[in-house]
């Protein structure tokens, strides 16, 4: 069905594009209405069809999930979610397969937002992924959601030092001090690994350069495709990873159901997303192709 | 006075915060600030809701273009608040999580605000598609580098970038479009992130001196008295 699929799109694709060139060729210029037509088919036929393609994580991926896997049962490991609802189609996928891994390798997840949006997304994923594949795990034991607080960066400059100055309760109102998953655990150095999702302002990098740097904690980042370029810098030395837009997360999914079979039938949206990314991909290298044919035709006829 | 204060606090605040990195002694001090901050940061929620009501409800009165879609700016706002505020239908009660699953905010939150962000979002591809094919244009030698780059960026974030030059022997590893990618975004555009960070931390550490010693006074309302 996947490689039917596939041959269709190609084909119902391939031949609206042969057609576009040739009216290229002819020196007419496509409409903007006919580019979003081929951009819809190009998202939703491998949806409908279910085209998925195999994933090898490359190293940068690869150093975050070998962190977590190399790490003790019992780490600490503290989940920020730096994101709202227009990114979560491209970086939930990344923190899913994060609770995943780390609840299965027996780390405590401490979950917060640096985003008034993130509080309830991170609500959404201890719902759907902890409470129903996770039942044995305790809220408050295992893992604790402390949710939102406002100042950003401000945050961190203080969290590093002492979380209680800014987080008294997890986010139903409970002590913190009362909570087992908190005794011993005074400020983020006490984590053994830092994650933050998201793409905006505050995210990764402010992490890296207020929590993961100053306090030699190591940090790792998922982030939206178009965030991925500006935290290079920060790779490998005060970052030790990063998962860049839904290539990364489908990456870190296949790797995460390769090594952890009772995976394999958790639901993978990053691997099955990059099927219409990869047709997308290709049919804007197609249009800028085409694109490219009726600009030099045009200048040829201007002389 | 008006502006005295404003500086003045400016000033405190920049210096300790400076002094607080390199002097332990006071690095508790500079905590706090941070932890005044956070506490400033709130009343932002105040202002951004009090403005929103003033600009939509500004454009209900004056009947201005559009002014429909204020109505449901204005009253999507107002549900939401109440929502929250109040936690309505949240099976914990008034002191569980907003958030907590069952809640109307939450509800409103998963099934209105969530796949309306998420569509504007993916709205983007669509534009994207259509600016790169009337903008990509290899018109002289450094676009036509800059649109083989973006060749090897889309083709490399793919898995057909595998495929195609899986064949390629491991001694031209290099030449692989995967691996082309990675380099292009470790190096190149490394260096040139870089650069635009050293720039722009030189203009930052430039602007908060301009701050702290009241040069700049853009941030008081006007830039020359």
């Amino acid at each position: 069905m996947s490689n039917l699929g596939l041959i269709i799109s190609l084909i119902v694709i391939g031949a609206g594009l042969l057609w576009l060139l040739i009216l290229s060729l002819k020196g007419r210029e496509v409409e903007r209405r006919v580019i979003f037509l081929f951009v819809g088919l190009a998202v939703s036929i491998p949806l409908l069809f279910n085209i998925t393609f195999s994933e090898k994580a490359t190293p940068i991926v690869m150093n975050v999930f070998n962190k977590i896997d190399s790490l003790p049962p019992g780490s600490k490991v503290l989940l920020s979610y730096d994101y709202g609802p227009s990114m979560a189609p491209e970086v939930d996928p990344m923190s899913n397969a994060f609770i995943r891994h780390c609840l299965t390798k027996g780390h405590k997840l401490y979950i917060m937002a640096l985003w008034a949006t993130g509080q309830s997304l991170a609500a959404t994923a201890i719902d759907s992924i902890i409470k129903t594949e996770f039942p044995e795990k305790r809220n408050g034991v295992d893992y604790i959601n402390i949710g939102y607080k406002a100042g950003g960066t401000g945050v961190l400059n203080v969290i590093i030092t002492d979380i209680r100055k800014m987080y008294l309760t997890d986010v139903s109102g409970v002590n913190l001090d009362s909570v087992p998953i908190f005794h011993g655990i005074k400020s983020l150095r006490d984590m053994d690994l830092l994650i933050s999702i998201g793409g905006g302002y505050p995210g990764v990098k402010e992490w890296v350069l207020f929590a993961g740097a100053p306090g030699d904690i190591p940090t790792a980042g998922g982030c939206a495709a178009v965030s991925a370029p500006l935290l290079y810098p920060y790779y490998p030395r005060q970052m030790l990873g990063l998962l860049g837009g839904i290539k990364g997360a489908a990456e870190y999914e296949s790797e995460l159901m390769r090594r952890y079979p009772r995976f394999k039938a958790s639901p993978t949206p990053g691997i099955k997303m990059m099927g219409p990314q990869t047709l997308a991909h290709l049919i804007i290298i197609a249009f800028i192709v085409i694109g490219n044919i009726s600009f030099f035709i045009s200048r040829r006829k201007r002389g | 006075m008006k502006r005295q204060i404003p500086l003045l606090i400016t000033l405190i605040v920049g210096v300790v915060l400076i002094v607080s990195v390199f002097f332990p002694p006071i690095e508790t001090l500079g905590e706090d600030f941070s932890l005044y901050f956070d506490i400033i940061a709130v009343f932002a929620f105040f202002l951004g809701g009090g403005n929103l009501i003033r600009v939509h409800g500004d454009k209900i009165f004056k009947r201005r273009p559009d002014w429909g879609f204020s109505i449901v700016t204005i009253a999507g706002f107002g549900l939401m608040l109440i929502a929250g505020l109040f936690k309505l239908f949240n099976p914990g009660g008034i002191t569980a999580d907003v958030a907590a699953p069952g809640s109307m905010f939450q509800i409103m939150y998963d099934w209105i605000f969530n796949p309306l962000g998420a569509t504007m979002y993916a709205l983007l591809a669509f534009y994207v598609a259509s600016a790169s094919y009337r903008a990509f244009r290899a018109k002289n030698r450094d676009a036509t580098i800059l649109l083989v780059a973006s060749f090897v960026i889309l083709l490399g974030r793919t898995p057909l970038g595998v495929y195609a030059t899986s064949w390629i022997p491991d001694s031209l590893s290099l030449l692989r479009i995967p691996e082309m990618a990675i380099w292009i975004m470790t190096s190149p555009n490394l260096a040139g992130q870089r650069a635009i960070m050293i720039g722009i931390a030189l203009g930052v550490v430039s602007m908060s001196l301009r701050l702290i010693l009241g040069v700049e006074r853009t941030h008081l309302g006007s830039d020359n008295e």
